[in-house]
C-alpha cells in the first residue's frame, strides 16, 4: 500500500501578500497584485505594468541574513515562503538539533524554481564594450575586461534554477531527495506532484515542495513581450487580467515564491501535524505538438487531467472546484475550456472553475504551488475563489468561471491545472482530509 | 502494485569526443582527451582559455524534413539534445515519428520525458545589435531599449533559452506524449532526470523514457561564471589534454564543455517483449544535499554525497563488495574532488579501496547537466566490454584520496556500477546500474 500524502504546511510570498492568510483574504475580496512596474524603468516597454512582491524583507525570517545576501528575487521570497511553511508544519529551522521528529535524511526539497535576473548593469555595460557595430563583431577581451572586473562571482551563481533550493537546504538541513525543475509556467505543479510521488515511493517521509521565480526584469519583460504574451493594457493595469472575458489581451508577468509542505500520513500522525489537506492524485503529460502553441484540442491538457483523475482513483463527477491555469490568454484560456469539456463532459458547466491569475498575475514558475495553495484554502473554508475583471464575458467560453465574486459551496475536492510554455502539462488533485 | 523492474535499451551521446556513443568509448578506451583551446569564441582575456567542444555536425542531418525550420529555434543546448536523442532512440530499436513515421512501434502516450538542462546563457552576438541601438552617451539606456532596442529582438528570441524546450523540441519531433519533465539541478541534472524517468516507469506512469542531459558550456558567460567562481583551471597550460586531472595532486581546476546524454529507459517487461538488446538494470538510486554555506562548493566531508551512495546501496540491495566500477563526479577542482573521495570512502567503509575509481571528465571535460548521463553510458560500455578504460590524467593521487584510481586499462567483469555526482547548490545523486544476465 502506497503512503497516503498529505499537506501540513504551507508559504507564500506573492504580489497579494507575505503569508497565506493575507493573500487568501485579498482574493475572497476581489483585490489585485498588479501595478505599474517599480523594478526597473519599463516606461517605453510595450507592457509597463506587473505583478510585483512589494515591501518584502527576507531578513526578518532569517538568524543569519548574510547566507542569503547574494540570493536572485526568486531565491529571497522563497526563503519567507519556506521557513512559514516550515513554522506551520512544526519543522525546526537554522538549528543543529532540531527536535521536530523528522529525520533529515528523509526531508526533501523539490521545487519548480526559475533562473534569476542577469545582472543588468553590467550584462549590459559588456556587451556596449566589447560589440564592435562597424564590423559586426565581439571583441571578447573587451568584453571579458568590464566582466572579469564587475561580475560579482556569487551573482552570478545565484542566477542558477537550483539556487532556490539551496537556500531551502541552509534554512533546514534537509537531507533528503531533492530536486529542482523547470518546466516554465507548469513547473511547480510538478514539483508537488513528483514530491508526493516520492513520498509514495518512500524515499522521503517529508517533502518541502513549491516554486520560486521572477522574471520581472528588463530580459525577461523582453522575451515575454516579444512573444506578445503579455496584455499591454497599460492605461489599466488592475484591470489587464481578464482571465475568460472576450477582451483578454495576454497574462500579466508576475512574480513570487509558494511552499507546501507534503508529508507521509504517517509521519503526519507520528508527529501529530495539523493536517491540512492530502494530495490525492497527479497526472503529468506533454503535448508534444509546437513549441509556439498548446495543442489545439486540449490534447496533452485532457492527458494530463485524466491522468491526475485516474491517479486519483476518482470521477470527474467528483470534482468540487478547478483552479484553472486562466492565464488571461486567447489561446489557453480557449483550449483549457475545451479540455475541461472534453473531461467532465455533462458536468462541465456545473464545476466552477475560477483563475486566480485575474488577481495575482501569472508567477510563472511559481504560479502552479500559489495556486495549489489556493485549492488548499478553498478547501478549508468552502469558498471559491472568483475569477475578477470578467465583465465582458467570451461567447465562446461558456463555463462556471466564478466570476467577480467568490461563492460559498461545499468544495471536498479541488483540481489545480498548470499548462506550461511548450506543451508541459501537469494536474494535482488535492482532498478535505478525513 | 509492484513497481515496475526499468532496464536501459538506448544510448546516444554527442560530445568533445565525437558524435556517437561509439566514437566517445574508443576515445575513452585510447586516453584521448576531447579538451582543446577554445575556438567558439576568443577567450583571450578569459583565465581558462581551453575547453571540451563537440566536433562539428549540423542538425538538420538529425530531424526529418518537415521540422527542419523549428530548428531555427534551437540553441546549442537544444541541438546537442536532438542529436544525441536520435541516436538513443535508434540504438533502443523503438521507432517513433521522429525516426520512421510509416513504422512507428511505440505508444506516444505511454512514453516519458525527462531531461537534464543547464542556465541556457544566451548568444551574446544575437543580442549584441539590440544593445547597440539602446545607447546613450556610450551607456546603455533601458529606455531606448524598450523603444528600438525590443523591436530588434527576434520575436521567439525567449523560447531558444527556456530549458524545458529541449525536452519540447525532442518531444515533438519523436511524438513523445508522456509525463515531461526538466531537471535543472546544474550537474547533477542527468542523474536526478534520469532517475525520475526511472521512478515514472516504475510505478506505471509510462512503459519507456528517453532520458538524460544536455549542455552547452561553452559560451562567455557561462565560462566568465565558471572563471569568477575559481572553479575552472585557471593556469595556462602547455598541453591542454592534461588540463583536468581529476583526483590528481596537481589538479588546478575543471575544464568545462558541452555535451548531451541520452539513455533509452523502458519496464523490463517491454523490453522482454520486444526482444531489445538490455545494456543494465537500474537498480538503485539515492539523493541527498550538500549542506555548505560556502554553496559553491561541497562540504569537506561530502556528507551529502555519502548519504545519496548510501541510499542507493540500500535501494538496490547490495553490498559494497558487489560494486566494480565506480565513475565519480571528478571534477578537477581539488576541494571538492578531496570531499568526494571521502564520501566515498566514508559510503564504502573498509572495501573503498576495492572498486576502481574512474573519473572520465579528464578526457569528457565537465559538461554540466550532461556529465551524469555521459558517465552512465561511460558505465554501460565498460559493462558491456568488460573492460575499464585507464584513468587519465591522474598520475599521482592528491593526499587524502585513497581510492583506486588505476592507470591503466582493465579487463573486468562488471556486476554492478555506480555512478555519482553533485553540483553547487547542494543536490547529490546516485545510481547504480546493474550487469543484465
Amino acid at each position: 500500500m502506497a503512503e497516503r500524502v498529505v499537506i501540513t504546511g504551507m508559504g507564500i510570498v506573492c504580489p497579494l501578500g507575505h503569508d497565506v492568510e493575507t493573500v487568501w483574504q485579498a482574493m475572497l475580496a476581489g483585490k489585485s497584485g498588479v501595478s505599474k512596474n517599480t523594478i526597473f524603468d519599463a516606461s517605453t516597454f510595450p507592457t509597463t505594468f506587473d505583478a510585483e512582491v512589494k515591501d518584502y524583507d527576507y531578513t526578518k525570517y532569517t538568524k543569519n541574513p548574510d547566507l542569503h545576501k547574494h540570493a536572485n528575487r526568486g531565491s529571497a521570497f522563497v526563503v519567507g515562503a519556506a521557513v512559514q511553511a516550515c513554522s506551520q508544519a512544526a519543522i525546526d529551522v537554522e538549528t543543529a538539533d532540531p527536535a521536530d521528529g523528522i529525520d533529515r535524511s528523509r526531508l526533501g526539497i523539490y521545487l519548480g524554481a526559475g533562473e534569476g535576473s542577469v545582472d543588468n548593469d553590467v550584462f549590459f555595460a559588456a556587451i556596449v564594450e566589447g560589440w564592435d557595430a562597424e564590423s559586426n563583431e565581439m571583441d571578447w577581451d573587451k568584453w571579458a575586461k568590464v566582466a572579469f572586473s564587475r561580475m560579482s562571482p556569487m551573482r552570478e551563481l545565484e542566477q542558477e534554477p537550483n539556487m532556490p533550493a539551496a537556500h531551502i537546504a541552509m534554512l533546514t538541513a534537509a537531507r533528503g531527495p531533492t530536486r529542482s525543475c523547470l518546466t516554465a509556467c507548469a513547473a511547480s505543479t510538478q514539483a508537488a506532484g513528483e514530491a508526493t510521488m516520492l513520498i509514495r515511493r518512500r524515499d522521503a517521509d517529508v517533502m518541502i515542495a513549491g516554486g520560486a521565480h521572477s522574471m520581472i526584469h528588463p530580459l525577461g519583460l523582453t522575451g515575454f513581450n516579444r512573444l506578445t504574451a503579455l496584455s499591454t493594457r497599460n492605461d489599466s493595469p488592475q484591470t489587464a487580467s481578464r482571465p475568460f472575458a472576450a477582451g483578454r489581451d495576454g497574462f500579466i508577468l508576475g512574480e513570487g515564491a509558494a511552499i507546501l509542505i507534503l508529508e507521509s500520513l504517517s509521519s503526519a500522525k507520528k508527529r501529530n501535524a495539523e493536517i491540512l489537506a492530502e494530495v490525492i492524485g497527479f497526472g503529468s503529460s506533454s503535448d508534444a505538438f509546437r513549441v509556439t502553441d498548446m495543442h489545439d484540442q486540449g490534447r496533452g491538457a485532457i492527458q494530463a487531467i485524466t491522468a491526475a483523475l485516474a491517479d486519483a482513483g476518482i470521477s470527474y463527477k467528483n470534482v468540487d472546484y478547478i483552479n484553472t491555469h486562466g492565464t488571461s490568454t486567447t489561446e489557453n484560456d480557449s483550449i483549457e475550456t475545451k479540455a475541461i469539456k472534453a473531461v467532465f463532459k455533462e458536468r462541465a458547466k456545473n464545476t466552477p472553475a475560477s483563475s486566480v491569475k485575474s488577481m495575482l498575475g501569472h508567477l510563472i514558475g511559481a504560479a502552479g504551488a500559489a495556486e495549489l495553495i489556493t485549492c488548499v484554502c478553498a478547501i478549508r473554508d468552502n469558498i471559491a475563489p472568483p475569477t475578477t475583471n470578467l465583465n465582458d464575458p467570451d461567447p465562446e467560453l461558456d463555463l462556471d468561471y466564478v466570476p467577480n465574486e467568490p461563492r460559498k459551496m461545499p468544495i471536498n475536492i479541488a483540481m489545480n491545472e498548470s499548462f506550461g510554455f511548450g506543451g508541459q502539462n501537469n494536474v494535482v488533485i488535492v482532498k478535505r482530509y478525513e | 502494485m509492484i513497481p515496475a523492474r526499468v532496464v536501459i535499451t538506448g544510448l546516444g551521446a554527442v560530445t568533445p569526443l565525437g558524435l556517437t556513443v561509439e566514437d566517445m568509448w574508443a576515445c575513452l578506451c585510447a586516453g584521448t582527451s576531447g579538451v582543446d583551446k577554445i575556438t567558439a569564441f576568443d577567450p583571450v582575456g578569459f583565465s581558462c582559455k581551453l575547453a571540451g567542444q563537440v566536433p562539428d555536425f549540423k542538425i538538420r542531418d538529425y530531424v526529418l524534413k518537415s521540422f527542419r525550420k523549428a530548428t531555427k529555434l534551437m540553441s546549442r543546448d537544444i541541438e546537442l539534445s536532438v542529436a544525441a536523442a536520435k541516436e538513443a532512440l535508434v540504438s533502443s530499436g523503438l521507432i517513433t515519428k521522429g525516426i520512421d513515421p510509416e513504422n512507428i512501434n511505440i505508444d506516444p502516450t505511454r512514453m516519458a520525458i525527462n531531461l537534464g538542462a543547464g542556465l541556457i546563457s544566451c548568444d551574446l552576438v544575437e543580442l549584441a545589435p539590440a544593445v547597440a541601438a539602446s545607447i546613450t552617451d556610450g551607456k546603455f539606456d533601458i529606455l531606448k531599449w524598450g523603444k528600438d532596442g525590443l523591436e530588434q529582438v527576434t520575436p521567439l528570441w525567449l523560447l531558444k533559452y527556456l530549458p524545458n524546450m529541449l525536452a519540447c523540441h525532442i518531444g515533438i519531433i519523436h511524438d513523445i506524449q508522456g509525463p515531461s519533465n526538466t531537471i535543472t539541478c546544474a550537474e547533477a541534472s542527468a542523474h536526478l532526470a534520469i532517475s525520475e524517468a526511472a521512478q515514472i516507469i516504475a510505478r506505471g506512469d509510462s512503459d519507456t523514457a528517453l532520458a538524460g542531459g544536455a549542455e552547452a558550456k561553452v559560451n562567455p558567460i557561462v565560462m566568465i561564471r565558471q572563471c569568477l567562481l575559481k572553479r575552472a583551471a585557471n593556469e595556462d597550460f602547455d598541453d591542454p589534454a592534461a588540463a583536468c586531472r581529476p583526483f590528481d595532486a596537481d589538479a588546478k581546476g575543471s575544464i568545462f564543455g558541452e555535451a548531451a546524454g541520452v539513455v533509452i529507459l523502458e519496464s523490463l517487461q517491454n523490453a522482454q517483449r520486444r526482444g531489445a538488446k538490455i545494456y543494465a538494470e537500474v537498480v538503485g538510486f539515492g539523493q541527498s544535499n550538500n549542506i555548505n554555506p560556502a554553496y559553491e562548493h561541497l562540504e569537506p566531508d561530502g556528507k551529502g554525497i555519502e548519504i545519496a551512495i548510501t541510499k542507493a546501496m540500500a535501494d538496490a540491495n547490495i553490498k559494497p563488495e558487489e560494486l566494480d566500477l565506480i565513475i565519480p563526479h571528478g571534477t578537477g577542482i581539488p576541494a571538492d574532488d578531496l570531499a568526494e573521495a571521502a564520501a566515498i570512502q566514508a559510503a564504502l567503509g573498509d572495501t573503498a579501496a576495492r572498486p576502481t575509481v574512474w573519473p572520465t571528465k579528464s578526457m569528457l571535460s565537465n559538461t554540466g547537466a550532461a556529465a551524469g548521463a555521459l558517465d552512465i553510458i561511460a558505465a554501460l560500455c565498460a559493462m558491456a566490454d568488460g573492460k575499464i578504460p585507464a584513468a587519465k590524467n591522474c598520475d599521482r593521487k592528491a593526499e587524502g584520496c585513497n581510492l583506486n584510481i588505476v592507470n591503466q586499462v582493465q579487463q573486468k567483469n562488471i556486476r554492478y556500477a555506480l555512478c555519482c555526482s553533485y553540483t553547487y547548490g547542494g543536490q547529490t545523486a546516485a545510481i547504480i546500474l546493474k550487469q543484465p544476465n
